[in-house]
């Protein structure tokens, strides 16, 4: 036996051996364990559940609603609002963040100190601590009565913002959204295709006059009957009727991740704007362009394809920062998971559905990020890591 | 023939040049400069204003903070030991106090390139962990017992941020190296559990260990909720961690591992003397980041329950006349956070610089 183990290949083999036993045995052990776990408690494993109607209340959702909707689609109003919360986050991270890095890397001492003051202070507090003073703050403003007024039609109180919005159906929204992507879609393949000739440009003219028109008769149709064309807010009793509310929780929550990773992405933007090469600058000096030219044409291009895959890993962190959402109340993802775990009892499913849920967000936006690198590339200016 | 160049460095710019060029050198730049300088001292002045000079300071002046136009510090003179020591028994404060600083001087005597070696690093956290968990717990020395639920505030931040720290990093350097081996099936299964946490946002990982593992793992393996949170915690930050060395590891020329091979060196010598101490050396900068991120994230574990800094501060202003004064307890909140991540993260930028004059 002893002799065995002094080969290597049989020693090598057999611990590899040994450790996929003890993964597999440990794995099957927590398999059982959990099953007896829940025949104690008498409940059934599977995804039946999903079809039985929650019977709880949750505080915000991009759709519409009741209590007896059942779990899946509960789950997926959850999805929709961390895809929603993370998206205006990210956004307006990323502006904060541009706007850093280039004050940042301003030749300007006083405007780069205030980039820096601001990077040192949200970076340096923890995330969930801004979220919550921002909760604190915003829904600590006056009541609606004594609300901030913009222009008689915008209210900003402590119930959240009020504005106003088109009385259009719902789906229609979509499908307009639908156009407008799909329209810039086409845009963007015809100038490939078509090099800029004459028959383009009288296509691009025509779908640029046809686009709006068409958008108008969508909402036209798409209106809900009996209803003004623009829905306003009013103050009546003690709250706000009509046009649309941001709940303080999403404001707080998209100001924290905004102003948080706006201090990561601005030191991303940072290191990009200066890791490009100088010969690259002084070209641009030598063939006469200006320094606004240098800067648009030369300098960011070359240093946004320098940043992508940090910028990539920034916005996956931050979509996974957006679980914080539960500290403030938000009925994002995760909230809406641990509140159905609490309710219907059905742990490991439900925390099966998580993980795949944040797997497919991190993927998606891993493969979204990973395409444009790819396409923006240029040959011969590989980033070398 | 005296070809040799002027190696001489051109003149350094006089200060009021250096002026000129930084500050006003185009009549742009000058406007810019302005509207700073004033959003710079209008800011400093109001927030000096706020803080010290129009600010009321002692908990009986509290009547006063109404009229008062800057911050009411009454509510942290009234309520501190709340934000800092939680539920822990008032008489045994001092303990507290003394495992904190404990805790905090064995973070500082780590940053010192003297304590760098496996066994002295081991050496100082193994008994500055150890100390500050008979100062928390008691029961021994004629101390008397305080259980971990009664922990609270700044302590339980500590607490979480150092025993994450003694459990993730040795499971870092087993992780780095299993995903590394040349053994095929290891380096696979090391690499999806890796991938697998970092895939997760923390909070779902310490929500499973909080709430899950009792029914997966066996009675008798479920500790406290704490300790259970704690190791899920561990595992995220190993995983983190892991990358970060493996960055290193993988920055190690290969001539070092084969002159390793030639010397007759076995695999762990190799590991110990020749693979570890470079990949530490080549990632330090992002290791110190790591362990930056962490201390932030600890504020994580108050939504699974606990009653860290970042509860215990909702705790301070959440009774009777101090509900209006949550702005100040956030902001002093969130000043202890700034001091430490703050100095971990400039201590981590001076890292960087020296041991970039290190690689010439």
């Amino acid at each position: 036996m002893l002799e065995l183990f002094r080969n290597r290949k049989f020693r090598e083999t057999f611990f590899q051996a040994l450790a996929v036993s003890v993964v597999a045995v440990v794995l099957i052990a927590m398999v059982v364990n959990a099953r007896n776990a829940l025949e104690v408690q008498g409940l059934t494993a599977g995804f039946g559940f999903l079809e039985r109607s929650t019977g709880w209340d949750f505080s915000f959702s991009v759709l519409p609603y009741s209590i007896s909707d059942t779990y899946q689609r509960t789950l997926w109003i959850g999805l929709l609002n961390t895809l929603l919360l993370g998206f205006l986050g990210i956004s307006l991270a990323t502006v904060f963040g541009v706007i850093v890095g280039l004050v940042r890397t301003s030749n300007n001492y006083l405007l780069s100190l205030l980039g820096t003051v601001y990077v040192e202070i949200f970076r340096n507090i923890p995330i969930i601590l801004q979220g919550i003073f921002w909760y604190a703050v915003l829904s600590n403003l006056p009541r609606p009565r004594q609300a901030m007024v913009l222009g008689d039609s915008i209210f900003l109180s402590g119930r959240g913002l009020y504005f106003p919005v088109l009385n259009v159906e719902l789906s229609a929204v979509f499908v307009m959204l639908a156009i407008v992507i799909a329209w810039f879609i086409t845009l963007a393949w015809l100038r490939n295709r078509m090099r800029r000739s004459l028959t383009f440009e009288r296509i691009k003219l025509s779908g640029w006059i046809a686009l709006p028109l068409l958008l108008i008769a969508i909402g036209y149709i798409a209106r809900i009957p009996e209803t003004a064309l623009v829905d306003t807010p009013i103050l009546k009793g003690l709250n706000f009727r009509g046009g649309m509310r941001i709940p303080p929780e999403l404001s707080a929550l998209v100001l924290a991740i905004a102003l948080y990773g706006g201090a990561y992405i601005g030191e991303v933007m940072r290191a990009g704007l200066q890791s490009v090469p100088r010969g690259q600058i002084e070209a641009g000096f030598v063939n006469g362009l200006s320094k606004f030219q240098i800067f648009w044409y030369v300098r960011l291009p070359l240093a946004i394809r320098l940043i992508l895959p940090s910028l990539t890993n920034q916005y996956v962190q931050l979509m996974k920062a957006t679980t914080i959402g539960i500290a403030v109340g938000f009925s994002d993802f995760f909230m809406i998971v641990s509140t159905s775990i609490n309710q219907g009892g059905q742990t490991l499913e439900l925390l099966l559905i998580l993980v795949l849920g944040f797997l497919a967000i991190n993927l998606s936006i891993a493969y979204v990020m990973n395409t444009i690198n790819r396409r923006i590339a240029l040959k011969g200016y590989e980033v070398k890591d | 023939m005296n070809n040799t160049v002027n190696a001489k460095a051109p003149p350094l710019p006089s200060f009021s040049e250096n002026v000129r060029q930084k500050l006003f050198n185009t009549p742009v730049d000058s406007a810019i400069t302005i509207v700073c300088a004033i959003l710079l001292v209008w800011g400093l002045i109001n927030a000096v204003d706020w803080i010290f000079l129009s600010s009321v300071w002692s908990a009986e002046d509290e009547p006063l903070c109404r009229e008062a136009g800057g911050a009411c510090w009454s509510v942290i003179d009234a309520r501190h030991r709340i934000i800092f020591f939680g539920l822990f028994p008032y008489d045994e404060h001092w303990r507290s106090t003394a495992a904190c600083a404990v805790m905090i001087a064995t973070i500082i005597a780590s940053c010192f390139s003297w304590f760098w070696t496996g066994l002295r690093l081991s050496v100082l956290w193994v008994s500055g962990f150890g100390a500050f968990y008979i100062l928390m717990h008691g029961g021994v020395l004629g101390l008397t017992e305080v259980t971990p639920e009664r922990w609270g505030g700044l302590a339980l931040t500590i607490f979480i941020f150092a025993a994450v720290s003694i459990i993730g990093m040795p499971l870092s350097v087993v992780l780095a190296l299993g995903r590394r081996s040349k053994l095929p099936i290891i380096a696979r299964m090391v690499g999806v559990f890796i991938d697998f946490f970092r895939s997760l946002p923390l909070l779902t990982i310490l929500f499973a260990a909080a709430v899950i593992t009792p029914f997966v793992l066996p009675g008798w393996l479920n500790g406290d909720k704490l300790y259970r949170v704690i190791a899920g915690f561990a595992i995220f930050f190993a995983c983190y961690q892991a990358e970060n060395i493996r960055a290193g590891l993988q920055a190690i020329p290969s001539g070092q591992e084969e002159a390793g091979l030639t010397l007759g060196l076995r695999y762990w010598q190799r590991v110990w003397h020749i693979q570890i101490p470079q990949a530490f050396r080549n990632s330090l900068p992002a290791i110190v980041n790591q362990f930056v991120i962490t201390f932030k994230e600890t504020s994580i574990v108050t939504i699974v329950g606990f009653f860290e800094i970042l509860a215990s501060a909702a705790a301070a202003y959440g009774t009777g006349q101090w509900t209006f004064y949550y702005i100040e307890v956030y902001v002093f909140v969130g000043a202890i956070y700034f001091i430490f991540v703050f100095s971990l993260s400039r201590y981590g930028a001076y890292l960087e610089k020296r041991l970039r004059v290190g690689h010439g």
